[in-house]
């Protein structure tokens, strides 16, 4: 990942096409991580053996710490302007899930928020080529 | 209402934080271990505190406009810090996507 990451910086729009790319590894990660929080909190007990021996817990802090680096090495390629908005994509990725995993009813206003958020990483990644 | 605007201010440091230590990333993983990226993280796990505090006491249906507020304080910290060009497809890329998170907002209640 690393020596893929400094090779690519030579060219710099492979490298901001990289940073596009990582960053919406990241929303992944991070939408994993929202939704095993959420399923984690469900059986939370407030004491240090119950938190630390609750996987689901642990791998969405796990997941965190995964959305980190991938956020700083896009940062490294990237522009923060174009790159930190694509985050909201974590959205899309969460109301999905919640409609798929946790089974929560659908509704319009989210429906239509989702492809509002689809669109608008389109145009931020399509202005970035020019 | 307060310390979820305090949290997307402090939030949005931390996004500039991340990116003033990115630069300082090399091939050597040691290079994570910067002051820059230490004070970034730590800056957005203090907004997940502003932020769980925060709605605790009000309606979700209003903190999350607040939060997306971030976005645009992220932006201007890019164009004052790092120089970055604000073009027209920034800013419509962004307002589809602040448009998107409110809805997404409003469908959750």
């Amino acid at each position: 990942m690393k020596a893929a990451t400094a090779s690519f910086a030579r060219d710099a729009a492979a490298a901001r096409r990289l940073s596009i790319v990582l960053v919406c590894c990241c929303t992944l990660s991070g939408a994993a991580a929202q939704v095993l929080m959420k399923v984690a909190m469900a059986s939370f007990a407030p004491n240090l053996v119950a938190i630390v021996t609750n996987w689901m817990l642990m791998a969405g802090y796990a997941l965190y710490g995964l959305n980190t680096l991938l956020m700083v090495l896009a940062l490294r390629e990237g522009e923060l302007s174009m790159l930190y908005p694509i985050i909201a994509l974590t959205y899309v990725w969460v109301t999905l899930l919640s409609y798929t995993l946790l089974r929560e009813p659908p509704n319009a206003f989210k429906n239509v928020g989702i492809a509002l958020i689809v669109i608008g990483v389109a145009v931020l990644g399509r202005g970035e080529k020019k | 209402m307060a310390l979820v605007l305090a949290a997307s201010v402090v939030g949005s440091f931390g996004a500039v934080f991340l990116k003033f230590g990115a630069a300082r990333v090399t091939r050597n993983p040691l290079s994570f271990l910067n002051s820059r990226l230490a004070l970034g993280v730590a800056l957005y796990l203090g907004s997940s505190v502003f932020y769980f505090l925060g709605i605790r006491g009000g309606q979700l249906s209003i903190l999350y406009p607040l939060v997306s507020l971030g976005y645009i304080w992220t932006l201007v910290w890019a164009r004052i810090f790092f120089h970055e060009a604000l073009t027209r497809q920034k800013f419509l890329g962004l307002g589809l996507i602040l448009l998107g998170v409110v809805l997404v907002g409003m469908g959750a209640k």
